[in-house]
C-alpha cells in the first residue's frame, strides 16, 4: 500500500494537511447544497404563496424568539398517517419566504404546518395564555405575558426592507405601507382594502384586548392562523412537483 | 534547523505554556455543571410543565438552547480548546506559538459563551438549532476562532518532531471545518447595526439543508473529530501502549472527514427536500458507520496487552467505555438514517436518546477521562485525590446514561408507533395529546438519569477540587495509575 506510505509527506507539512482537509470536507457540501440554489425544480410551482403581512411577520419573529420550533415542526412528511393527521404534505414553496426555515426537528407538540384556521382566534388566545386550561395533558409553557406586551409596528418597515435584501419580494409599496398594514390587519372596523390588495387572502383579526391595542399575542395568532392556508393545493400538480 | 546545535535543541526540555490550559479545565467543569443543570431543568419541565412559571426567560423554548449550547459549546468547546493546546505542545515538543493569543482565545471564547447565553434567556436568537447566537456573537466567535486556528498552526510550525501526530490531524480538521460550517450557515443581514435582530440569507428548503449540513457536522467535527483527537492522545498515554494501527488511523481519518459532510440530509427524510438529496444523505450516513468504527476499533484495541488496566484504572475504564458508547451511537445513527427507520424515529424522543448516548456516553466520558488525566499533571500533583471517587463517578454516570437512553428508546418508539396506529375503521387511533400523556413516566425516568449524570459530575468536581488542593485520600483500595500520570508529567 504505497499510498499509505506516502502519507508521511502530508504528516510533515501542516499547510498541506490543512489544505487537503479543507478540500476533502468541501466536496459533500458543494455537491449537495449548491444545486439546491440553482435547480429550478427545487421549489415546486404552486399558486397562492405570498410573503407574510407585516403583522404575520411580527408573529413569525415572536415564534422564532420563543423557540416554538424546538417543540413544533412545520413539515408534514409524505407519510399516510401524517397526511391524515395534519393535512396535505408540506411543499418547499410553502416555506420559501421563511428566514430562517421553521421545519423543526422534534414534535413535543403537534405539527403546525397547517394549523391556520383549525381553531378560532379565541381558542388560540386562551390556549396560548394557559394551555392546560383547554388541554389538561399538554406540556406546553403558558404565554399569558404576551397579552401584556403592546406592539405598534413602528419598526416593521425596517424588517421588510431587510427581508427584501435577502430575497423576499416585498414591493416598495408594501414597505412604505408596512406600519399601516400592520395596524389594519388588527382593526376589523378600519379600511383594509390596501392590505388585502397587497396580501390577497390576509385574515383580519380582532385584538385579544377587545379594544384597539395590539399585543404580541395578536401578532402570534395572526401568524398561526395563516400557516398552511396560502398554497392553492387543489390546483397543485403533484406529478410535476415530484423531485 | 540544519545547525550543529540541533541535537541540543531537541533534547532541551520544553517549558510548556500551561496556565491557559489550567483555566480551560476549570472553565470546562464550570460550564459543564451549568449546562447539565439547564438540561436537568428542561427535562423536568417536560415532566412537570408548571416549572415554566409563565415567565418569558424561564420557558422551555428559551432554556433549551442554554442547555444545548452550554454542554456542546461551553463544556465541549472549552475542553476541546484546553486539551488541544495541551496535546499540540506535547506532541510537537514546542511551546504555544503565543501566550497572548492563547489568552485571547480563552477569554474571547468565554465572552462568546456569555454573549450567546444571555441572548437566549432574553429571547435573542437566530432560530437555527445549535446556531442560535445572533450576528454580533457570530462575528465575535469568528474572530476568536481565527485566533485559535493561528495559534494551533503557529504551534505546529514550531514543532521539533518531524511528523504531525494523528491527534493533531483530527484537531486541525475540527478547527477548519467548524470555521467553514459556522461561516456558511450563519450568513445573515442585520435589521440594524445597532440592533440584535438579523435575517439569515437562506430560506425554506435551502435553509433547511444548509442548517442540517451545519448541524450534523457540528456533531461530526465538533463532537466527533475534535474528541477523537483527544482520544488519540490520552488513551495511548493512559494505557501506555502505542496506537493500535497507524494505517487504520490514516484510512479512518480521511474517510471520516470526507463522508461526514454528506450526512446532513438524513435529518430531512420525507420532507420537501428533493429526493435525490435525501438519498445521498442516507447513503453516506450508512457508509459513515465504517470510518466511525475504525476510530472505535483503533482506540479500544490500543489496550492490547493492557486489558488488565480496565480493572485497576477507572479513568482508563471511563475512556474505553466512551469508545463503546461511540461505537454504539455510530451504529445507531446509520440505522436511524435509513428512510424507513427514520419514518418512525424522526420527530420523536428516539432522536433525543440517540444524541445523548453520543454526548453523555462518548463526548462526556472521554472529556471526563481527559480532565482526570490533565489535572494532576497541570497542577503537578502525584495523582488524583481519590480513584475510588472516580469509580463512583463512573458508575453513577453510567447508570444515569442507561436510564436516559432506554427511557428515550421506549418513549420514542412508542410515540412513533402511536402516531401511525389506525383503528379497525381506518381512522387514526390516538389523538396527539394522548401520545404526549403516554410520555410522562419516561420523562421522569429520563430526568432521573440526567440527574444521576449530573451528580457524577459534581462528585468529579469535588475530587478535582481536593486534588488541586494537594490532598490525597487515605486507604485507597484501588492501585491508581501512578506511573501513567507520572509519565504524562514527564512527557
Amino acid at each position: 500500500m504505497s499510498a499509505l506510505n506516502d502519507h508521511g509527506v502530508i504528516e510533515r507539512n501542516s499547510i498541506l494537511l490543512v489544505v487537503l482537509s479543507l478540500l476533502v470536507v468541501s466536496i459533500g457540501g458543494l455537491v449537495q447544497l449548491v444545486p439546491l440554489f440553482f435547480m429550478e425544480s427545487t421549489i415546486e410551482k404552486v399558486a397562492g404563496i405570498r410573503p407574510y403581512t407585516p403583522l404575520e411577520l411580527a408573529g413569525f419573529n415572536i415564534y422564532v424568539r420563543e423557540g416554538c420550533y424546538l417543540c413544533h415542526s412545520q413539515q408534514i412528511r409524505t407519510l399516510r398517517d401524517e397526511v391524515d393527521r395534519y393535512g396535505h404534505y408540506s411543499l418547499a414553496a410553502e416555506s420559501m419566504y421563511d428566514h430562517p426555515f421553521q421545519w423543526g426537528s422534534k414534535r413535543n407538540g403537534p405539527d403546525l404546518a397547517r394549523v391556520g384556521g383549525k381553531y378560532s382566534d379565541e381558542w388560540q388566545a386562551a390556549h396560548l395564555k394557559s394551555p392546560r386550561s383547554l388541554v389538561p395533558e399538554s406540556i406546553m409553557p403558558p404565554y399569558s405575558w404576551m397579552a401584556e406586551r403592546a406592539v405598534t409596528g413602528s419598526e416593521i418597515e425596517k424588517h421588510l426592507k431587510t427581508l427584501k435584501i435577502v430575497g423576499v419580494p416585498y414591493t416598495p409599496e408594501m414597505i412604505e405601507q408596512a406600519q399601516a398594514d400592520f395596524l389594519a390587519q388588527a382593526n376589523p372596523t378600519g379600511d383594509t382594502s390596501g392590505l388585502l390588495a397587497r396580501y390577497p387572502g390576509a385574515i383580519i383579526h380582532v385584538p385579544v384586548s377587545g379594544g384597539t391595542e395590539v399585543t404580541e399575542l395578536d401578532a402570534l395568532i395572526a401568524y398561526l392562523q395563516m400557516l398552511g392556508t396560502t398554497a392553492d393545493l387543489k390546483s397543485y400538480d403533484e406529478i410535476a412537483g415530484r423531485r | 534547523m540544519a545547525s550543529v546545535h540541533m541535537t541540543d535543541a531537541i533534547n532541551r526540555p520544553v517549558d510548556y505554556s500551561d496556565d491557559v490550559i489550567r483555566y480551560g479545565v476549570i472553565a470546562t467543569m464550570f460550564w459543564g455543571i451549568v449546562g447539565m443543570l439547564a438540561g436537568l431543568f428542561i427535562a423536568l419541565q417536560m415532566a412537570f410543565p408548571l416549572l415554566n412559571f409563565d415567565l418569558p426567560w424561564t420557558s422551555f423554548g428559551r432554556l433549551r438552547p442554554v442547555h444545548t449550547s452550554g454542554v456542546v459549546f461551553a463544556f465541549g468547546g472549552n475542553i476541546l480548546i484546553a486539551a488541544s493546546l495541551f496535546i499540540v505542545q506535547r506532541t510537537c515538543r514546542a511551546r504555544l506559538w503565543s501566550d497572548g493569543l492563547a489568552w485571547f482565545v480563552f477569554w474571547g471564547y468565554q465572552i462568546f459563551i456569555v454573549l450567546a447565553a444571555s441572548g437566549y434567556v432574553l429571547g435573542i436568537t437566530q432560530g437555527k438549532e445549535y446556531a442560535e447566537p445572533e450576528w454580533y456573537a457570530d462575528l465575535w466567535l469568528t474572530i476568536v476562532w481565527v485566533g485559535y486556528f493561528l495559534l494551533f498552526m503557529g504551534t505546529l510550525a514550531r514543532r521539533r518532531e518531524p511528523h504531525i501526530y494523528v491527534a493533531n490531524w483530527f484537531l486541525l480538521a475540527f478547527i477548519v471545518t467548524v470555521a467553514m460550517l459556522h461561516i456558511v450557515n450563519n450568513i445573515a443581514v442585520p435589521v440594524s447595526f445597532t440592533g440584535v435582530k438579523s435575517y439569515p440569507i437562506y430560506a425554506g428548503v435551502q435553509d433547511a439543508l444548509t442548517q442540517w449540513w451545519y448541524g450534523h457536522n457540528a456533531v461530526g467535527f465538533f463532537l466527533t473529530a475534535g474528541f477523537l483527537g483527544m482520544m488519540y492522545y490520552f488513551v495511548p498515554k493512559r494505557a501506555e501502549r502505542p496506537v493500535y494501527s497507524y494505517r487504520l488511523s490514516i484510512i479512518h481519518f480521511w474517510s471520516l472527514i470526507f463522508i461526514y459532510i454528506w450526512a446532513g440530509p438524513h435529518h430531512l427524510h420525507y420532507t420537501a427536500l428533493p429526493d435525490w438529496a435525501q438519498t445521498l444523505g442516507m447513503t453516506f450516513s450508512i457508509m459513515l458507520w465504517m470510518p466511525s468504527w475504525g476510530g472505535m476499533i483503533n482506540g479500544v484495541m490500543t489496550l492490547s496487552g493492557a486489558w488488565d488496566k480496565l480493572r485497576t484504572d477507572p479513568v482508563l475504564r471511563m475512556m474505553i467505555v466512551s469508545l463503546a458508547f461511540y461505537g454504539m451511537s455510530t451504529f445507531e445513527g446509520p440505522l436511524m438514517s435509513i428512510r424507513a427507520v427514520n419514518a418512525l424515529s424522526h420527530y420523536t424522543d428516539w432522536t433525543i436518546g440517540h444524541v445523548h448516548s453520543g454526548t453523555l456516553g462518548w463526548v462526556g466520558f472521554v472529556s471526563f477521562g481527559t480532565v482526570y488525566c490533565l489535572v494532576p499533571t497541570l497542577w503537578n500533583r502525584p495523582r488524583l485525590y481519590s480513584m475510588k471517587l472516580v469509580s463512583i463517578h463512573f458508575w453513577t454516570a453510567t447508570i444515569g446514561i442507561v436510564l436516559y437512553i432506554t427511557s428515550m428508546w421506549v418513549s420514542g418508539i412508542m410515540q412513533g408507533l402511536m402516531w401511525r396506529t389506525y383503528d379497525k375503521l381506518g381512522y387514526l387511533q390516538f389523538s396527539f395529546v394522548e401520545t404526549v400523556a403516554a410520555m410522562h413516566p419516561f420523562y421522569i425516568i429520563r430526568a432521573l438519569g440526567g440527574g444521576l449524570y449530573l451528580l457524577g459530575a459534581v462528585i468529579m468536581v469535588y475530587n478535582l477540587w481536593r486534588t488541586i488542593g494537594g490532598q490525597l485520600a487515605a486507604n485507597e483500595p484501588l492501585d491508581g495509575p501512578v506511573p501513567a500520570t507520572a509519565s504524562l508529567a514527564r512527557a
